[in-house]
């Protein structure tokens, strides 16, 4: 999928993550913060690359802020990201290719 | 990732606990409160610009935390809104236990839900049939029509009452004693009970009057509901155990159960237990009660 422009999703709240997202050329850039960095730093940065993989994304600047979120809310929360960046959240989603 | 197994059409659904499908912290381990199903809200608990992430929430919560024993049912929005058929193709591709139609009006309601499920089992390669739904019957014509709701679908195990709206489209206020349910909720029941399907009493709203609650359900109970929906994980236990049977209950089912063994053996079909005359459908009661004090943890014996 392609980052056509800026969107957020999640929240600041215990347990999530927010997700901002921006259009960049030809390039991936994650930028995490995480009140947890140290001990799960790694896992947050594998998940997230996971789930852009699967979601076909090359390009993007993704700026991740973790309220110590498991992974399948930081999973869900840049997948929101990627389909609001997309105008496609609404319907239609693929759900089934949601690994 | 997760897959649930087939969900049961009629199980114990005593208690179904309310909770904002778009809220990390509160469905991560819903689990451990023990209530029989849990209501994942896409609705109501949702604000209109997170109903898309509230479904990538929700789907990847059902993929990924094992809920086990606890059933999973999810409100979807209603059919007047541009996000029921999304909020479907989500739910049957997650694989939900069961969904729950928000202001059901009607049985045409349950067959446009129903059809549009039909389509996402297909399209998700889910077994067919194995989504289940529930009907909430929000308003005087929802409740008015609860019978054809009820027999509308053989998806659909049981219907519960809602009665916040409907309240407000009554003109009238909670009352102590709840009269101002009394005709709704006695409808509803006898509707569900002549459909051969399960009912559930609305949720209590006020959560420090206590009181109020546990004569609420203390009294869905004497009605015949067969759960309640509830809002807080402190109203549980107390829900549990009023639908659960005493052990005087217990003690007499069991007597009619064995006597009626013995009875039966002899011939007899109408006959007294301690001075009150007993046939046929007593025993079955009894049968019910045990088989219910089985399934509540609350029975020792051995029948």
């Amino acid at each position: 999928m392609e980052i056509k422009k800026n969107a957020v999703a999640g929240t600041l709240e215990s347990s999530d993550a927010q997700i901002t997202v921006e259009p960049a050329q030809g390039k991936l850039e994650l930028n995490i913060q995480s009140s947890v960095l140290n001990q799960y730093g790694r896992q947050i940065k594998k998940v997230i690359l996971e789930t852009l993989d699967n979601l076909d994304v090359k390009s993007g600047r993704f700026y991740v802020v973790d309220k110590g979120a498991l992974d399948c809310t930081i999973k869900a929360r840049v997948e929101g990201a990627v389909y609001r960046s997309a105008d496609a959240a609404e319907k239609d989603i693929k759900w089934g290719a949601l690994k | 990732m997760i897959t649930r197994p087939k969900p049961e059409k009629f199980r114990l659904r005593r208690s179904m606990m309310f909770m904002n499908a778009q809220k990390p912290g509160l469905i991560k381990d819903a689990y451990i409160y023990g209530t029989d199903s849990i209501i994942l809200d896409l609705e109501d608990a949702v604000a209109e610009n997170q109903k898309d992430m509230a479904r990538f929430s929700l789907y990847n919560a059902m993929k990924s935390i094992d809920y086990g024993d606890t059933e999973v049912i999810v409100r979807i929005n209603g059919l007047e809104t541009p996000h029921w058929q999304e909020d479907i193709r989500c739910c049957v591709a997650a694989g939900v236990d069961g969904i729950r139609i928000a202001k059901c009006e009607s049985a045409d309601d349950v067959k446009k839900v129903e059809a549009a499920v039909d389509s996402a089992e297909k399209e998700f390669g889910v077994e067919e049939g194995r989504t289940l739904l529930m009907a909430a019957l929000e308003s005087p014509l929802g409740i008015m029509n609860a019978y054809q709701i009820c027999t509308a679908s053989d998806r659909l195990f049981g219907c519960a009452i809602s009665a916040g709206d409907f309240r407000k489209s009554m003109h009238v206020k909670i009352e102590k004693g709840g009269i101002e349910m009394f005709t709704a909720r006695g409808q509803v029941v006898m509707a569900a009970r002549a459909a051969g399907v399960q009912c559930f009493d609305t949720m209590w709203p006020n959560i420090d009057d206590e009181a109020g609650f546990e004569a609420e359900t203390i009294q869905a109970k004497k009605l015949g509901f067969d759960g309640k929906s509830l809002v807080n994980p402190r109203q549980i236990a107390f829900v549990h155990q009023t639908f659960a049977p005493t052990q005087k209950e217990i003690a007499y089912a069991e007597k009619l159960v064995r006597s009626f063994n013995e009875q039966a053996d002899s011939g007899v079909g109408v006959y007294t237990v301690d001075g009150k005359m007993v046939d046929i459908p007593f025993f079955e009661d009894a049968r019910r009660t045990i088989d219910m004090a089985k399934k509540t943890g609350v029975y020792h014996g051995d029948l």
